[in-house]
């Protein structure tokens, strides 16, 4: 178990390495020059942009500009935002609670209702429940989040006035953020009905973002489910006379579940893909809506910053997957 | 249900918008996130809108919903006869905020003036490069430095602006953001701190609204300025809640879960004008939209040729396809809400058949040519590439072959500037002062040829006329300039003017006397609730 956790950090860093080369260059490779965007239809004069550039650095080769970049963020210094002239790791721990709180929720709203859907659907094999369940889950991979978003909002918010539209908590409230989840901080406020609020407003945007993971789980629960269903000691286990519980709750689903956590892992990247929209539309202060409009303003230090970030992070929740294995199954060794 | 619904929005509105019951908060779900609050350091609207426009004032600003300048922080000036020294007599009994981070010790003064430029002018000014990359965008943008000498101290409540050349505009430029008047007190504090970077996150100013809090990307709260100098602000509280998405805006709206929001999806107008909720309030907007030839290369030098293809433009098409009703033809290079618009201005008519006849005289036939087409959207023109596609059907049946083509926008500003460049371009402007100068001059002066003058145009006879006005201090005598400027423009044609972009925005019906400002700017001071 050490020597896998040793084995698979030190293949971190290679990873790592090129997640700076790619975050660096990806932005550059973009046409656009950030100090002429700054200037807009007002213009600026030559001297002026050549000092600009300097003063950013954009004036120097690409390789030593790298070269200093990664210097940076081996002491932990990712530059600051050219346009907010903020340090990108404050901005970036500032606004990251609140997306690991939205695809927290997402990501519980699709294990727990994709798991079950996916072992239902495997039971009722070829029946009606299996069809639209599996029906769904295609409507909902396919579904565009932009859409589906405006729908809710419209539908639910607008018609019907049972959720609020946009936000994270009334605007009633108001209190300093301790942790950045507002789930925690409104409880920890000890404001009347903050809490509340808070959940309010974190439904839609958990449905929303949490659509196409449930999809995804609810599909691979499925198959997986299947190929467990027909192995040798699932009839044994019927055999036995256990329950049907037992046989698809315990021997079954237990061994359903590694390719489905794999998949889990997976949709974590996913996820902070989604997030982009869902937080733009949702009004959702998260590291989605941040990153687009760093994208727009060619903001390079944020996007190179927070591209790096989101990918360190995409890989060390890969690697706690990876180790969980173990616990699900007790009979994979490392 | 709809009973239901009814008495949740109801509830939604009591609880999001009414903080308590004699407490007056007023909600505007504004479009975006605010970059800083020190306003001289930016040049977006959305950031104005978060920072000098609540939180500051300026010596002199524009009277709510006008370009009209009147006194603020200076109560009057005096102008020199050479038109080189203002003297402005500042406002006494000023108080700057009061906030958790700062307690003023003194009332407003010169020294706050002088601070708040001199940060902005001398290189070695301790606040010039107080955050990393600082520039002084506007500042240097209206010239500022080439055209201040000094700014001096005369007395505590006396200040004096020494210039380089006469300028006319200046009193106007005065009252744009980035001339925000700032705390030298709280300056030096936060210096002596070493927190200089925090003037930008924490704002004190004297305006009439408090910054209270920022929850980056979410929320941005005031409080009204209990010793404003003009008195205090009608709302108690002030909030903009961020929310990027003109659909969300708007459900947010009819919600009751904000007041006011600018810039409407154009689709969702009519539902708007049906909505018993809300007011739509709608002005022109102080921008121009416009489709700029080469006159430096043939045959765009040829002005018949010029006129000719404006003749060839079905302006009306293009504002139902591309404006949807969101706008206006233009026909002046200024914008009808601009002092001086000369209003029986007449413009080319629509007439293909006399174009194709014009072109054939001039001897120009089988003319390819190039159209850019902006690859963003702005107010003066939503949709650059449809607008293009619309000239190129037009152009085609003068026997006008047109190619569209388009950049990056970085590089479409950089490339529809070089002098020789290959093609009509189009682009627009917003103005920042309301002076006709800023118009005519930057867009179309002798010296903004190779820069923001993207017709490469330089006219004698025009450049004289708005060369003149620059330094006449007379209003009455520069409008007659201007106008006449107008006249040569038009009949020159270096561009061909398309529209004024109009500006609608949406407010719930319980607001009283929210005015549009043509500036594109949210102003609440001035704004009640019922």
């Amino acid at each position: 178990m050490i020597k896998l956790l040793f084995r698979r950090v030190g293949l971190m860093i290679p990873t790592f390495i090129g997640a700076t080369l790619l975050s660096f260059l990806f932005i550059r490779m973009l046409p656009g020059d950030p100090v002429l965007l700054m200037a807009g239809e007002r213009g600026m004069s030559e001297e002026r942009y050549q000092r600009l550039l300097h003063e950013f650095g954009f004036d120097r080769p690409y390789w030593q500009q790298y070269i200093e970049y990664l210097w940076g963020v081996l002491q932990g210094d990712l530059g600051e935002s050219f346009r907010t002239k903020v340090p990108v790791l404050q901005e970036f721990l500032t606004l990251f609670p609140a997306t690991v709180e939205l695809s927290l929720c997402a990501m519980l709203l699709a294990t727990v209702l994709g798991i079950p859907a996916g072992v239902i659907a495997a039971i009722r094999r070829g029946r009606a429940l299996d069809h639209g369940t599996m029906g769904a889950a295609l409507v909902g991979y396919s579904m565009p989040i932009f859409w589906w978003a405006l729908m809710l909002i419209i539908v639910v918010s607008g018609q019907w006035g049972l959720t609020p539209v946009s936000g994270r908590i009334s605007l009633l409230y108001y209190f300093e953020p301790v942790t950045g989840f507002m789930l925690i901080d409104s409880l920890l406020s000890g404001q009347e009905g903050a809490f509340g609020s808070a959940v309010q407003h974190l439904i839609l945007p958990t449905i929303v973002l949490g659509t196409i993971p449930l999809a995804v789980v609810a599909r691979q629960t499925r198959s997986a489910m299947l190929e467990v269903l027909g192995e040798d000691y699932v009839r044994t286990a019927r055999a036995k006379g256990l329950s049907p519980f037992r046989v698809v709750g315990i021997h079954a689903l237990r061994n359903a579940l590694i390719p489905v956590t794999t998949t889990i892992g997976l949709q974590i990247g996913v996820l902070f893909g989604g997030a982009i929209l869902t937080e733009t539309i949702f009004a959702w202060p998260g590291i989605g809506k941040w990153m687009i409009e760093s994208v727009s303003a060619r903001d390079y230090s944020v996007v190179q910053g927070g591209l790096l970030l989101i990918a360190v992070i995409v890989m060390v929740v890969n690697l706690m997957v990876d180790l969980m294995y173990g616990l699900i199954n007790p009979k994979i060794r490392y | 249900m709809k009973k239901f619904a009814i008495a949740v929005a109801a509830g939604a509105l009591a609880l999001g918008v009414a903080a308590s019951a004699n407490a007056k908060t007023l909600v505007y779900c504004s479009e975006g996130s605010p970059e800083g609050f020190d306003p001289a350091l930016y040049t977006a609207g959305t950031t104005f809108d978060a920072s000098s426009r609540q939180i500051f004032n300026k010596l002199v600003e524009f009277e709510r919903g006008t370009t009209k300048v009147v006194p603020a922080l200076a109560t009057s000036w005096d102008v020199s006869d050479d038109g080189l020294a203002y003297t402005f007599h500042l406002r006494k009994g000023v108080k700057f905020h009061t906030t958790s981070f700062f307690t003023p010790s003194r009332d407003f003064n010169a020294d706050d003036v002088v601070f708040s430029f001199e940060r902005q002018r001398v290189k070695d000014h301790p606040y010039h490069s107080y955050v990393s990359g600082a520039s002084w965008e506007y500042f240097d943008g209206m010239s500022m430095p080439d055209l201040i000498k000094s700014v001096e101290k005369v007395d505590d409540y006396t200040v004096k602006f020494v210039l380089n050349r006469p300028e006319a505009p200046m009193i106007a430029n005065l009252a744009m953001d980035f001339a925000s008047i700032e705390s030298k007190e709280y300056a030096d504090k936060l210096a002596a701190e070493g927190k200089m970077d925090q003037l930008n996150q924490q704002p004190v100013g004297t305006g009439p609204f408090k910054f209270q809090a920022y929850q980056k990307d979410a929320v941005i709260r005031y409080q009204a300025h209990e010793g404003y100098w003009a008195g205090k602000a009608a709302i108690d509280t002030l909030i903009f809640a961020i929310t990027p998405d003109a659909s969300v805006r708007y459900q947010k709206l009819k919600a009751g879960e904000c007041h006011v929001m600018p810039y409407p999806n154009p689709a969702d107008i009519d539902a708007m004008k049906a909505d018993e909720d809300v007011n739509l309030l709608s002005q022109e907007g102080l921008n121009v939209g416009y489709l700029a030839y080469n006159t430096k290369v043939a045959p765009f030098d040829n002005v018949k040729v010029r006129k000719a293809l404006n003749m060839a433009i079905n302006k009306e098409a293009i504002l139902d396809a591309v404006f949807q009703g969101a706008g206006k033809i233009a026909t002046n290079p200024i914008p009808p809400t601009i002092w001086s618009y000369k209003a029986d201005l007449k413009d080319d008519p629509y007439d293909p058949e006399a174009a194709k006849a014009m072109l054939e005289a001039e001897g120009v036939t089988n003319l390819d040519m190039k159209i850019w087409a902006m690859p963003v959207q702005r107010p003066y023109n939503p949709n650059a590439k449809r607008m293009a596609e619309l000239m190129q059907a037009d152009f085609a049946k003068v026997g006008v072959n047109v190619e569209v083509v388009q950049f990056e926008w970085g590089e479409y500003l950089k490339r529809s500037k070089e002098l020789d460049r290959d093609g009509a371009v189009l682009l627009g402007w917003t103005g920042d002062n309301g002076d006709p100068d800023n118009f005519l001059a930057v867009l179309l002066g002798c010296d903004a040829v190779g820069g923001s003058n993207r017709a490469q145009w330089c006219h004698q006879p025009f450049e004289d006329l708005i060369q003149k006005a620059k330094i006449v201090s007379d209003t009455a005598e520069r409008t007659k300039l201007y106008e006449q400027a107008q006249v040569v423009f038009k009949e020159q044609a270096p561009w061909a003017t398309i529209a004024h972009s109009v500006v609608f925005k949406p407010v719930r019906k319980e607001v009283v006397d929210f005015k549009i400002d043509p500036f594109g700017g949210h102003i609440f001071y001035g704004v009640d609730l019922k």
